[in-house]
């Protein structure tokens, strides 16, 4: 008998041959995403007077390649929120999975909680019933999902925004990011858009009292115009987006904005690039 | 070295234009993690204990590089009180540096307060909830949350109580000190004008000889007039620090807070 106990139960060296030693766990934590590879550009949002607008296009990069151009980076949820995702495209899909089934297991528990009467047939408002997850419920969610898995040195990597209305009916807006950073604001823009397309969207909701007093035409108008310059400058965006409306009466989402009105007049004036002299 | 000069993304990998970009891979056989877990959000907090009370202040900027992404995220925290609202707490946590850890630490910092005041039937001491900070901070010595705490409350004999902390949990009660992005600029300043360090009485003596000017305890209107001041300053001359100004003052009748305005540039 082999007397050294860490031979015990082992197939035997003299039988099987040694161990091959790369079956083992190499040393490290588990990772997934180590660098994003299909990438979307901005999404920008900002609140009005009884909700929020939020909008991103529909291109997703592989790198410099405009590698799918018809993928909705905009997700609503349970008809309460939207959840708008920068950064890596497939670690969105995996957390839009997450949220559906956590909207099924909501709608389910909701259900349970709360059977309506027979007569009760009168409650058609898209408005979620009360102990419903609202968009400040879900960015909480959100934020301690997202550190995590930066603890766990497993990062999803995207930025994201969540808009919808808090627990006092008042408008919400904020944003998670790849760490769990998370901060709220009038207006809230990721990636380029931060640069480009906040400055503008400040001009107009500096404050929250400033954001009270914005309609919705002016809000949806100044996200286009947004869009617009976005289109112009960030190499990485397409005239294609979605725009998403959130209010008590539920989300409207369009899928396929085309921008409007462009004007390239602009491009003429621009000097000190490429390869022109004068 | 064709490669580096090509505008093929599968042979450069791909190009990004969201600021987390991967960096260049390290030098040949190292492997390491691309993934930085911390990052600054800027941001200074100060405090300063009183005789009767304690006064904690911090701006209200989140910033990461050279960008704003919000005008208005409070570094102080009301900490221990028996609801969400925290209308019964009796001490403030402020935490200023990687803005995920701070948010981390204080929830978890306010659990253990409610839950100690849940098991006890009163609320926690600030030596308590000081100690336990620490240990806190401690547990995540090798993974460390990032953050410059300071804890500020009223003491057994109800006087003003500062603790302040490193990210791994060593600690000190103190008179009063700065945190976080301006706190090289502001510390020196409280050092002054809190502690009269390099004030001498005139014409006490000559060389050593010199008498040092005497300390005495602040009033709470000399302490907020310092708080402005010093954050004026810091503003002037630190790009992360500016927007808005929160502060807690704690007293025996409970905690006021204000919020004041900065310079947004």
């Amino acid at each position: 008998m082999d007397h050294r106990p860490q031979a015990w139960g082992r197939p035997r060296d003299d039988v099987y041959g040694a161990y091959d030693a790369s079956y083992l766990q190499t040393t490290g934590p588990k990772t997934a995403t180590q660098a994003p590879v299909v990438t979307g550009t901005s999404v920008i949002a900002i609140k009005f007077k009884d909700g929020v607008v939020m909008a991103a296009d529909n291109l997703a990069s592989y790198g410099s390649l405009a590698r799918f151009t018809d993928v909705k980076r905009l997700r609503p949820f349970l008809s309460t929120s939207i959840v708008g995702f920068g950064g890596d495209v497939s670690d969105m899909q995996f957390l839009d999975r997450h949220l559906n089934e956590l909207a099924i297991d909501e709608a389910y528990e909701h259900d349970h909680a709360e059977t309506p009467s027979p007569s009760d047939d009168s409650t058609t408002t898209t408005q979620p019933p009360r102990g419903q997850l609202n968009a400040a419920n879900l960015h909480k969610y959100l934020s301690k999902l997202m550190y995590r898995r930066r603890s766990d040195f497993d990062p999803l990597w995207n930025q994201i925004l969540v808009a919808g209305l808090d627990s006092a009916s008042k408008p919400f807006l904020a944003s998670v990011d790849l760490r769990g950073t998370t901060f709220s604001s009038p207006s809230l823009a990721t990636g380029f858009g931060a640069m480009l397309a906040q400055p503008i969207m400040r001009r107009f909701a500096a404050t929250e009292e400033d954001a009270a007093k914005l309609t919705r035409e002016q809000a949806v108008d100044v996200v286009k115009e947004c869009m617009k310059v976005l289109f112009y400058r960030d190499a990485r965006s397409l005239d294609r987006y979605s725009l998403a409306v959130v209010t008590k009466d539920g989300v409207e989402l369009r899928e396929d904005e085309q921008l409007e009105k462009q004007s390239w007049a602009f491009a003429e004036r621009i000097r000190g690039y490429g390869t022109q002299t004068v | 070295m064709a490669a580096m000069f090509s505008q093929n993304p599968l042979m450069n990998g791909p190009n990004y234009s969201i600021s987390d970009a991967p960096k260049e891979d390290a030098p040949e056989g190292a492997r390491q993690h691309r993934f930085d877990p911390y990052t600054d959000n800027g941001g200074s907090t100060l405090a300063i204990a009183g005789d009767d009370f304690a006064v904690l202040a911090g701006d209200t900027r989140l910033t990461s590089g050279y960008s704003i992404n919000s005008r208005h995220h409070p570094k102080l925290f009301k900490i221990g009180g028996t609801t969400a609202d925290q209308k019964d707490a009796t001490i403030v946590l402020s935490v200023v540096g990687f803005a995920a850890d701070g948010e981390a630490l204080k929830e978890r910092l306010d659990t253990i307060c409610k839950m100690y005041r849940y098991r006890h039937g009163k609320p926690m001491s600030v030596k308590a909830c000081a100690q336990r900070l620490s240990t806190i901070l401690y547990q995540k010595r090798f993974f460390p949350y990032y953050a410059h705490a300071i804890l500020g409350g009223l003491d057994e004999e109800g006087k003003g109580a500062v603790y302040s902390y490193d990210p791994v949990g060593s600690y000190e009660r103190e008179q009063c000190r700065a945190g976080g992005a301006a706190a090289s600029l502001i510390m020196p300043f409280l050092d002054n004008q809190v502690n009269f360090k390099n004030q001498y009485t005139p014409n006490s003596g000559e060389g050593h000889a010199l008498q040092e000017r005497e300390r005495r305890p602040l009033t709470r209107g000399e302490v907020e007039v310092l708080v402005k001041d010093a954050f004026d300053g810091a503003v002037e001359r630190h790009i992360e620090v500016g927007d808005g100004l929160q502060i807690m003052v704690i007293t025996q009748n409970g905690i006021e807070e204000v919020l004041l305005p900065l310079k947004k540039d």
